[in-house]
């Protein structure tokens, strides 16, 4: 039985330690034993503008955001301005005493004001000014009276690089706001949350942060790229734990060296990935087709941003998944997974490996800004790197080389269409591979009897590789009166919102998309058939997979349900729309 | 005392060069100082892009990957890095190395990794039929520039020393011995190297010939007191240009650590023979986990 689920907003300026209070507060509420989710909305500056943090908390799971909030911590007078009306009645907002804001329209509003000597009191520790945000955060552990020593101990380990005199400043400052809040706010805030004994230990973290953890269990050896929001924490990530786990990292000139690096080392035999986002992609797009054309595995992440050209750069959209299907000329075989969740990314981090090296393919992973950059709360046992196979392929190592008869041919013909693979350096299979049509020795040929085998024999491998996609997931009620669906980061705004419709008496379910591609149709005309009326959910402007859907199915969904905001989707988002569509269909 | 023999690199495709092309000297000398050095094929790998030359490595025996336009280095440098054992020679052309790959090319001259790069320079846009190329001389007249071009031709060499190479020579289709000798030296010199051949195009460049090469050619090997380690002296000859051309290594650094050497990961050899175990990195992923918590 949920109990606990409360929202919290921390906005303010870029540089005034918005985005480091909320990852410290979602650390000491994660350590507490609350499920969590947090993501974070900032602009594409490094000083100024507008920026915030929002942090659920629950005792439940939660899988997403919510467009309401309950405590809204305003590091300056903006910050009010831009979320006053999501703040539920009874809610309240913690700020400075010198703001100058309009209380009466506020308390109108049932929205309680929390204000406090934050400045003066980060003057008077002695500190900066800047750690009126520590005292902002004590304030709101206060309200929430929840147990201090939990972000007491983050405050310890965030600033010990900084010295002890640092940590007892910080230390001091918030419990002075702390017992200040308390004592002056606490009785009339009705939300409140409490650790629970004997937490278990959770993870948070990200998407990027996931595929990471994944790639690194599935054995990728190399990974070059070029820095772009939001999948720039993925090479940053690599690039620290490179020693340790065996990993070349290359940042590159640009977007198209990253891949041919990649697609470099991956024919050279290592497994090898890259990642960027749609920009970065564009450039990539005449090398995908290369890998293609030569059969090289290869993973290639792209984290979506709000489109077109330079668009919203750290804004989320699900704009690209016709384009990463269609993308570069010609017809090749390539895979695309759909991860929405961090346990989904975790397993595509490994999977894609795997299927790039079967397959001999690229394997498109298409994330997008909310999933890699929001955190949430998993346990670590989801997380099992004894469980990952690596899986090679038909991949012939130096025994079987060995015992070759005839000419090593790399493009073999074969019922399969998957030519056994060997890595170069073997005196007994010196091969050679090209962008060019060519023969099963990799040499060029322009006859057409030729090029009809070689198209034919890539193609096929498709009709083994569908085999292995995942059927969609389908999750709430068998013969609902609604069918949400979906692809990606949605994961987590769908199941809320079926639960939610369920619970106020509309039987609905959802089906979501981890793999598109190929497309699993055979196993979907069926799911979709079943389904009474269908809503596809999509953070795009023109319902992509829903097109998908109907041509690989014939089949029309009744609804598409889009955004292009830039802004991820709550289960309210969803749940405004649905409501109406249900009112007026079902 | 070499074992290995030319027969190893003969390939079995029939070449779509044109009879006469500055790429046939090339392939030989490719091959020749190959076998010069004793490196068996299954020891060498090939990368290049599009164009006339981009196909040569499809006329020898040879590991290879015969990428698109351009973007032949960066698919040697990702190979580098995935076994440095191999000895890795990247072929382009010089609208395909200095044009639409020239942003690879300054890029690699800064890394330093052991790549040769063999650029066959003819001035010209011979696969698409005769289109000015970015070092097409000031004024030639194509079919895309009708009144002569309009802008200075880029200077490889120069600018190869400018943005870091180690290895910056030239040589000449015209004297196949000189260029067996310079390649040599290259594959031998620890670090990224840049051979520029002056290759005729016999078809569509009608004025940068054998002939109009022979009348200005010069070795440096010839050039008393000359000395490639020194800087000044390989800039003032990387000028040089027109009348008078030189040939041979105009500059060459040595001790300058290779890419390659500098990654912590690859002191421990080769990253494709290094295996994957993930029983090895089971205490570390447990601590990874806890960075997180």
């Amino acid at each position: 039985m949920q109990t606990t689920d409360i929202s919290i907003k921390i906005g303010g300026e870029a540089g005034q330690g918005v985005e480091s209070s909320g990852g410290g507060f979602v650390k000491a509420l994660s350590r507490g034993g609350l499920f969590i989710f947090g993501n974070s909305d900032y602009m594409s500056r490094i000083r100024g503008g507008y920026n915030f943090y929002q942090i659920r908390a629950s005792d439940s799971p939660i899988l997403c955001h919510t467009s309401h909030i309950h405590l809204l911590l305003a590091f300056n007078e903006e910050a009010i301005t831009q979320h006053k009306d999501e703040i539920v009645k009874g809610g309240a907002i913690i700020y400075d005493e010198d703001f100058k804001i309009d209380a009466d329209s506020l308390k109108a509003r049932g929205i309680q004001l929390f204000p406090m000597p934050l400045v003066k009191f980060a003057y008077e520790s002695g500190a900066d000014r800047i750690m009126a945000n520590t005292a902002a955060i004590g304030t709101a552990v206060g309200v929430l009276e929840y147990d201090f020593e939990r972000i007491a101990e983050v405050i310890t380990q965030n600033f010990k690089r900084k010295g002890e005199a640092v940590v007892n400043a910080n230390l001091n400052l918030a419990r002075q706001a702390y017992t200040l809040a308390k004592e002056k706010y606490a009785k009339n805030f009705k939300f409140k949350v409490s650790p629970i004994p004997d937490p278990p230990k959770r993870m948070v973290l990200h998407g990027n942060q996931a595929i990471c953890l994944g790639a690194i269990g599935g054995g990728c050896r190399f990974m070059s790229g070029y820095p772009m929001t939001p999948a720039s924490t993925i090479i940053e990530f690599l690039s620290e734990k490179a020693n340790q786990f065996g990993i070349v990292t290359k940042q590159t000139e640009d977007e198209i060296s990253a891949i041919l690096m990649a697609i470099g080392a991956s024919h050279a035999g290592v497994r090898a990935m890259t990642a960027t986002s749609g920009g970065g992609f564009s450039l990539m797009v005449e090398a995908l087709g290369m890998a293609g054309s030569t059969e090289t595995p290869l993973v290639i992440v792209e984290a979506q941003r709000a489109g077109p050209s330079t668009g919203l750069p750290t804004r989320t959209e699900q704009g690209d998944l016709e384009f990463v299907l269609h993308a570069s000329q010609g017809e090749f075989p390539r895979i695309i997974l759909t991860p929405g969740t961090i346990e989904q990314c975790f397993e595509a981090g490994w999977r894609s490996f795997n299927l790039a090296e079967k397959y001999q393919c690229p394997v498109i992973l298409l994330t997008d800004l909310y999933l890699t950059s929001a955190v949430r709360s998993v346990d670590k046992t989801i997380f099992d790197f004894s469980k990952i196979p690596i899986e090679r392929g038909a991949l012939l190592d130096d025994a079987a080389l060995d015992k070759l008869t005839s000419d090593y041919k790399r493009h073999a013909i074969t019922d399969s269409g998957i030519s056994p693979r060997a890595i170069p350096s073997h005196p007994k299979a010196v091969f050679m591979t090209t962008s060019d049509e060519h023969d099963e020795h990799g040499h060029i040929i322009e006859d057409a009897e030729s090029r009809i085998k070689m198209m034919e024999k890539r193609m096929r491998k498709l009709e083994l590789a569908v085999e292995e996609m995942r059927t969609p997931e389908v999750y709430g009620v068998k013969g609902a009166e609604i069918t949400l669906i979906g692809w990606g980061s949605t994961y987590g705004a769908l199941h809320e919102s079926v639960d939610r419709l369920n619970e106020e008496g509309t039987k609905a379910n959802m089906v979501h998309f981890v793999d598109i591609w190929p497309f699993p149709e055979e196993r979907v005309t069926p799911l979709l058939k079943e389904a009474k009326y269908t809503l596809c959910v999509e953070g795009n402007y023109t319902g992509q997979l829903a097109n998908i859907i109907r041509t690989c199915t014939g089949i029309q969904v009744d609804k598409r349900i889009l955004k292009y905001d830039g802004r991820p989707f709550s289960a309210d988002d969803i749940l405004l729309r649905v409501k109406e569509e249900v009112r007026l269909h079902v | 005392m070499s074992n290995v023999t030319i027969t190893e690199y003969q390939g079995i495709e029939t070449s779509t060069w044109c009879p006469g092309c500055g790429d046939f000297p090339i392939l030989k000398c490719i091959k020749d100082a190959l076998v010069q050095l004793n490196i068996a094929p299954h020891q060498v790998i090939m990368t290049s892009g599009i164009g006339c030359g981009s196909k040569l490595p499809h006329y020898m025996r040879v590991n290879a990957y015969n990428s698109v336009h351009g973007r032949s280095l960066p698919v040697a440098m990702g190979i580098k890095l995935a076994n440095h054992d191999f000895t890795v020679i990247a072929v382009t052309g010089d609208g395909d190395g200095y044009g639409i790959g020239g942003n690879h090319f300054i890029h690699t001259c800064r890394r330093n990794p052991q790549i040769v790069h063999i650029a066959e320079n003819n001035q010209v846009y011979g696969l698409t039929k005769g289109q000015y190329s970015p070092t097409s001389d000031y004024g030639y007249v194509t079919t895309t520039s009708p009144e002569g071009t309009i802008e200075v031709a880029i200077n490889p060499i120069a600018l190869a020393i400018t943005t870091g190479a180690t290895f910056v020579a030239r040589t000449s289709s015209g004297d196949p011995k000189h260029m067996t000798q310079v390649i040599a030296k290259a594959i031998q010199h620890k670090g990224y190297a840049l051979i520029d051949v002056l290759q005729p195009c016999v078809t569509f460049n009608k004025k940068n010939t054998y002939a109009w090469y022979k009348e200005r050619v010069y070795k440096l090997d010839d050039e008393k007191g000359y000395d490639p380690h020194d800087r000044k002296a390989a800039w003032a000859r990387a000028q040089e240009w027109g009348d008078r051309i030189p040939i041979g290594v105009i500059y060459q650094e040595v001790g300058r650590p290779t890419y390659e050497d500098q990654v912590t990961v690859l002191k421990q050899g080769p990253l494709v023979k290094q295996g994957f175990n993930i029983g090895r990195i089971k205490d570390d992923i447990e601590l990874l986990k806890e960075e997180f918590v």
